[in-house]
């Protein structure tokens, strides 16, 4: 099934205005659940779907929906997350800039499921010119009726507005962006209670990605078991993959979960291979956190085992030899690129985006850009890896929110695929400088946890 | 700048009042960071006596605004040029020749990364992922993306923008 669910539509001339979107058979869906469906009929339908949250942590939607508690008289927020701020992570920015009317129609159906009648999409600052995009297509939703009071006769009424941050990953964790919302430092709450129960101004919440709420759209338009037809297994609907790095083709892909990760670097229907016929050399699968892969674990698993662009096929084998789908930012990597600089990197952002609250997150980020640093420039010991390795350790799982889990990950997966690479820039200080190491070396996986 | 100079003009204050209008009564703070973005854009960078204007817009206190303007990456509170450049280095635009760019800038325009230049035209910074990843390298200047750089890209912006500063502006 090649079918694209949300970008169908994306190359027809005007589709970011209401009527070509209208004319392209946009609202339908909405026409469809405020005549014919109660708000339960959308959440059994996005249950049967099996659509997992695509902002990162795969979690099923249905379910969290259901959470949502109901107290008598208490109004209930719906709220977009557009945040998009991972590494690698470009899919969303483009859905509401390209086609801003899917992502509209998609919370006016949530918002309905939910009963909430005040529903927010919340833009980092720096997609300023996306957010005038919805700011207008919002208008125009207001204008013909899909937004306002008693929408279409239905006695549903919901207003929604876009509201913007101000340069923090660490918003785009659902209870930071909340207390964003609320005018207030980006610091994630400890949970529970979860935002399902005591959210935004301490009312039942539910947060969802951009592309989690545009899929609700296919979703009430087919049915919820036609859109599980499309993926594999408990990887339901189609995925946005945002492809960057040293590839062909860098850009947004549609793609039906379950295609071969070598079709997607190497067709040119999707990333059209390796820049300049160079060789791959690793591949971060879902943006920067997931654990990267060196190239013999890319395109095949540990057991040797195409591997899938799906959530169960690229976490095949573990942190051990496997990683995630995470937001679909698929980061290539050819030879000539260095895993201690890239790892380096990604330790720097993690570190400048520590809001500070836990020590271990606030500390051992900033203590491993350094010992990274050390590495890069040729100043590393060899004790360094292990002492590198130790701090991710400590990070991981004692953080109030997952920025912690995040930092560490790539470190830890660079060290356990690529440690010949980090003990190469400490055995060559000078070299390591002015020369890239190439390829690491197959490496046969213990069936341990590494 | 005195205290009673600070004031935005009437269309601002009208576009303050669309911010708040999107929350409930009693939410207003919600619209604090949308206020603040005004507020930078039109007084240049958010000083003390900015921040405490802000803070009677809205109706808290002083502090309540200082601490969002520090935390948040966007907000300045120290003076800047009338151009901010901000480069994004991480990841993919790391791969795809961000620091090149960034030396470019810095040697085209005789400052250091963070630095503004003589006549407080430009600021040069680097900044974290800003979602281009797939067309790297890129900039941003004020409320503009500029993407797959080339340094006759950035030749090009720079002259643009020192013609008409403003440019980086969307306009509300």
């Amino acid at each position: 099934m090649d079918r694209k669910l949300l970008l169908e539509h994306i190359g027809v001339e005007g589709i970011h205005t209401h009527d070509v979107y209208r004319k392209q058979g946009g609202y339908k869906a909405v026409e469809k659940a405020l005549k014919s469906m109660s708000p339960d009929d959308i959440v059994e339908e996005v249950k049967k779907s099996g659509l997992r949250g695509r902002g990162g942590a795969g979690f099923p939607t249905g379910m969290k929906w259901s959470f949502i508690a109901k107290p008598e008289g208490v109004p209930r927020h719906f709220l977009c997350n557009a945040d998009e701020s991972e590494p690698g992570t470009f899919k969303d920015r483009y859905l509401m800039e390209k086609i801003p009317h899917l992502l509209i129609e998609g919370m006016i159906l949530s918002s309905y499921a939910l009963g909430c009648n005040q529903s927010y999409i919340y833009i980092r600052g720096e997609y300023m010119y996306v957010l005038q995009i919805l700011e207008k297509a919002i208008a125009e939703a207001y204008a013909n009726g899909w937004l306002g009071k008693n929408i279409k006769g239905s006695g549903f009424d919901l207003d929604l507005a876009v509201t913007t941050g101000a340069g923090a990953y660490i918003c785009g964790e659902e209870t930071a962006l909340i207390e964003s919302l609320e005018g207030k430092r980006g610091n994630p709450r400890i949970k529970p209670p979860f935002p399902a129960v005591k959210g935004l101004w301490g009312r039942p919440t539910v947060v969802n990605n951009v592309e989690t709420i545009a899929a609700v759209v296919p979703i009430v338009n087919e049915g919820g078991d036609a859109y599980a037809q499309f993926g594999i297994g408990r990887s339901t609907g189609t995925k946005l993959i945002s492809a960057s790095g040293n590839i062909n083709k860098p850009g947004v892909y549609e793609i039906n979960m379950g295609i071969t990760v070598e079709e997607f670097i190497y067709s040119d229907t999707y990333c059209g291979g390796m820049k300049n016929g160079k060789k791959l050399k690793a591949c971060v699968p879902g943006g920067s956190s997931v654990p990267i892969l060196p190239h013999y674990l890319v395109c095949k698993t540990a057991a040797g085992e195409d591997r899938l662009m799906s959530y169960e096929s690229l976490s095949d084998g573990g942190f051990a030899t496997g990683s995630m789908l995470g937001s679909g930012g698929f980061i290539v990597y050819d030879e000539d690129q260095c895993i201690v600089r890239n790892t380096w990197n990604f330790s720097r952002f993690y570190h400048h985006e520590s809001c500070g609250q836990c020590s271990p997150c606030r500390e051992g980020t900033g203590w491993m850009e350094k010992v990274l640093h050390r590495l890069e420039y040729g100043h590393g010991k060899m004790e360094d890896i292990d002492l590198l390795w130790d701090i991710q350790r400590k990070i991981e799982g004692n953080t109030i929110c997952p920025l912690g889990d995040a930092a560490a990950w790539p470190v830890a997966a660079a060290i356990r695929h690529f440690r010949e690479e980090f003990e190469w820039h400490v055995n060559e200080p000078k070299l390591c400088v002015t020369k890239n190491y190439g390829l690491v070396t197959e490496k046969k996986f213990e069936p341990v946890n590494a | 700048m005195s205290q009673e100079n600070i004031q935005l003009p009437e269309d601002l204050l009208q576009e303050v009042g669309r911010q708040i209008a999107k929350f409930p009564e009693g939410m207003q703070k919600s619209a604090l960071l949308s206020v603040l973005h005004i507020a930078q854009a039109h007084f240049g960078h958010l000083s003390e006596p900015v921040m405490d204007y802000v803070a009677r817009l809205l109706h808290i206190l002083p502090i309540e605004v200082y601490e969002v303007a520090t935390f948040y990456s966007m907000y300045d509170t120290v003076p800047v040029g009338k151009v901010k450049l901000e480069v994004c280095r991480t990841g993919p635009c790391m791969i795809e020749g961000a620091e090149k760019i960034v030396s470019y800038i810095e040697n085209k325009l005789g400052i250091k990364d963070g630095e503004t230049t003589a006549d407080g035209m430009f600021t040069l910074k680097t900044v974290e992922c800003l979602g281009a990843c797939g067309y790297a390298p890129m900039l941003q200047a004020g409320e503009k993306f500029h993407e797959h750089l080339t340094e006759a890209k950035v030749d090009e912006l720079i002259e643009q923008y020192r013609n008409n500063p403003k440019a980086n502006y969307l306009g509300l």
